[in-house]
């Protein structure tokens, strides 16, 4: 069921700045959705525009079939969860999950027994007379949410939420933030720079840059399937080489041609090509696909960073278990299904249409 | 290295000394003896059995707390309306800027805008009212202190009110509260430590104003300030100038215990 619906969402500062241009999305409810984009590319203002804390220049947002465009943020059933946490300080950790239902004139004896449930979805037990300036930040982060959470709202806002913790906190927050996404039920719109965090807790990110929305659907197809090179450069890393395709399941680059999984595309017109740098694997030479000479290499933990040169000056970022090297010529391998092609200036809707019908092409043969 | 620190520490135990802790020993013992300078309780005696320094200190009390309440009521709505404008430290400086000019002058200066011959009553006449008795009442002498004591008011709540994160306020309406309850349960208790530094920074010199009760107010109203002139300068009883002197402080200092008393949390059981 849709929750949500932006229409046609246009906002233009008064400065003439354009923040967002002609968005259009739909939330379903019951589903964790991320807006991720670089800083300046217009994520935050949507989540504002859904909040209520600002106003499209034009276009409609609706709420459950109902246009909300207008309505004031206090009456929408949308809480946020902010960037800083945003507690009131001048509360104590109680007092602040209890604000939304003291505000709504909740009677004591049902406060109470809210606020406890959702201090123990937050895992917080116990620590209702704490004070905010007592709590480390990744409690503050859980009162955060609990405060937003025991208001019921249909769907939660999460802006830059686990910006500020710490590496490991932020990995165990970001199981933690699925769980109880799981368990309420609700429809999480988180937003995030990092596409980490995007690809591990979504079940749909909408990726965003210059204020439009580049690409929609499910990590997987997102990293898999990038429609263009900005997709594919901020999601994850990527090699990227100019290439041109003879025909359907053949394409040419680094002057050689390969057999690949991408069709729908007229012949000799000019595309893109991206690798994955974990799909290509270092093998010896005259069992490559194509030859390279390792130039650097880093160690960065689990696997070894390695850029290379090939014989035509284009670089090769790989990812390996293993180390290679230094000046060696190596020879990499890849397999048709790795080599994913991206048409120029190709729209979302252009690209979903292409898919769906060399696909469905492929499943009658 | 210690004795290195107790030397920068000499001119300001100098200054404490001299400046604070002497004069106050020296009113505390006027306020204790008398012209032969031996010790009697009669002047506290006097003070709180005769009615006038009773009626006096109410007095006192009242302007004061009429003086601050106006000051508070238009400058809280004023310093929070700063925090949202652009230029802000223009507008600052011009709040600022009339605190710069001698007490004395602006007095005068308001002797002269609200007498009889003043600018308020030949704007009154063009319409063929007055002239209007305006200087030496009640009302102007309110007037006057309101507007030299509004700086003191606006800046430390402008402080407090700008150091509160937008996104508090914000946190606030979107859990549903009104832009009242906002006000209510976020801003006012989040601005509090400025409210209650800009009254004491008003209520308290507002006891004990006398230039402005003079000038002004044409000594219709009399405060402890203005007794205390009197006292010293006047009949020369230091004695009992130095005990409403005493008074004065035990006041300023409840004054002060009152503002700052913090309220204690209940414990919840969940």
């Amino acid at each position: 069921m849709d929750i949500i619906k932006l229409k046609h969402i246009t906002k233009q500062y008064d400065d003439g700045f354009v923040a967002l241009k002609n968005i259009n999305l739909t939330i379903e409810s019951g589903k964790f959705y991320s807006l991720l984009g670089p800083s300046g590319s217009g994520k935050s203002t949507i989540l504002r525009i859904i909040a209520g804390f600002s106003q499209p220049s034009s276009g409609q947002v609706f709420f459950d079939g109902k246009d909300i465009t207008d309505l004031d943020a206090a009456k929408r059933h949308i809480n946020t969860v902010f960037q800083n946490y945003a507690l009131f300080p001048h509360l104590n950790v109680f007092e602040n999950v209890a604000f939304g239902l003291k505000i709504k004139k909740q009677p004591m004896d049902k406060i109470k027994p809210a606020v406890k449930e959702a201090l123990h979805m937050v895992r917080l037990d116990g620590y209702a007379n704490r004070e905010i300036s007592e709590l480390s930040g990744g409690q503050q982060q859980r009162v955060a949410i609990a405060r937003a959470i025991v208001n019921e709202p249909k769907v939660l806002l999460l802006d830059e939420s686990l910006s500020a913790l710490d590496k490991r906190l932020r990995k165990d927050m970001q199981f933690e933030l699925r769980a109880i996404q799981k368990k309420l039920g609700i429809t999480f719109i988180f937003v995030t720079h990092d596409q980490e965090e995007a690809l591990s807790m979504s079940d749909e990110i909408f990726v965003l840059n210059d204020g439009m929305i580049q690409q929609s659907g499910s990590p997987v197809a997102i990293y898999d399937e990038p429609v263009n090179d900005f997709v594919a450069r901020f999601i994850g890393d990527s090699n990227i080489l100019s290439g041109r395709m003879i025909k359907d399941y053949e394409v040419e680059f680094a002057n050689n041609k390969f057999k690949c999984a991408d069709g729908g595309i007229k012949p000799n017109e000019k595309v893109e090509v991206v690798i994955r740098p974990e799909d290509l694997d270092i093998v010896a030479p005259e069992k490559g696909n194509i030859v390279v000479t390792a130039q650097t290499q880093l160690f960065l933990g689990d696997h070894f960073e390695i850029k290379a040169v090939d014989a035509n000056e284009n670089e090769w970022l790989i990812h390996s278990t293993n180390g290679v090297k230094l000046g060696e010529r190596v020879g990499l391998f890849f397999d048709p299904e790795d080599i994913h092609v991206m048409r120029l200036n190709e729209s979302q809707e252009d690209f979903d249409a292409r898919i769906e019908k060399y696909e469905g092409d492929e499943n009658e043969n | 290295m210690k004795t290195k620190k107790a030397f920068f520490l000499v001119p300001y135990l100098a200054w404490i000394i001299l400046f604070v802790i002497l004069p106050i020993l020296l009113i505390l013992w006027y306020s204790f003896t008398d012209s032969s300078h031996s010790f009697t309780l009669s002047n506290y005696v006097t003070f709180f059995k005769n009615g006038t320094f009773l009626k006096m200190m109410i007095n006192s009390f009242w302007y004061a707390f009429l003086i601050t309440l106006i000051t508070l009521l238009i400058s809280y709505p004023a310093a929070y309306f700063l925090t949202k404008m652009k230029n802000q430290q223009l507008w600052l400086l011009l709040i600022i800027l009339p605190t710069w000019i001698n007490l004395l002058l602006k007095a005068y200066a308001f002797i002269g805008i609200l007498g009889n011959n003043g600018l308020v009553n030949k704007f009154l006449h063009l319409f063929g009212i007055g002239p209007v008795n305006i200087l030496f009442t009640d009302f102007a002498f309110i007037f006057v202190a309101t507007y030299i004591e509004i700086p003191f008011m606006i800046l430390p709540i402008f402080n407090a009110i700008k150091e509160i994160s937008p996104a508090v306020i914000q946190a606030s309406e979107d859990l549903g509260a009104s832009k009242w309850q906002t006000f209510r349960y976020v801003l006012w208790p989040l601005s509090r430590p400025g409210v209650e530094s800009g009254v004491q920074a008003i209520f308290i010199p507002s006891l004990s104003l006398f230039m402005l009760t003079r000038l002004i107010g044409g000594n219709k109203v009399i405060t402890l300030g203005t007794a205390i002139e009197e006292y010293f300068m006047t009949t020369m009883n230091w004695n009992m100038g130095a005990t409403i002197g005493v008074v004065l402080i035990v006041l300023m200092i409840l004054v002060m215990l009152l503002t700052n008393k913090k309220t204690k949390r209940k414990k919840v059981n969940l």
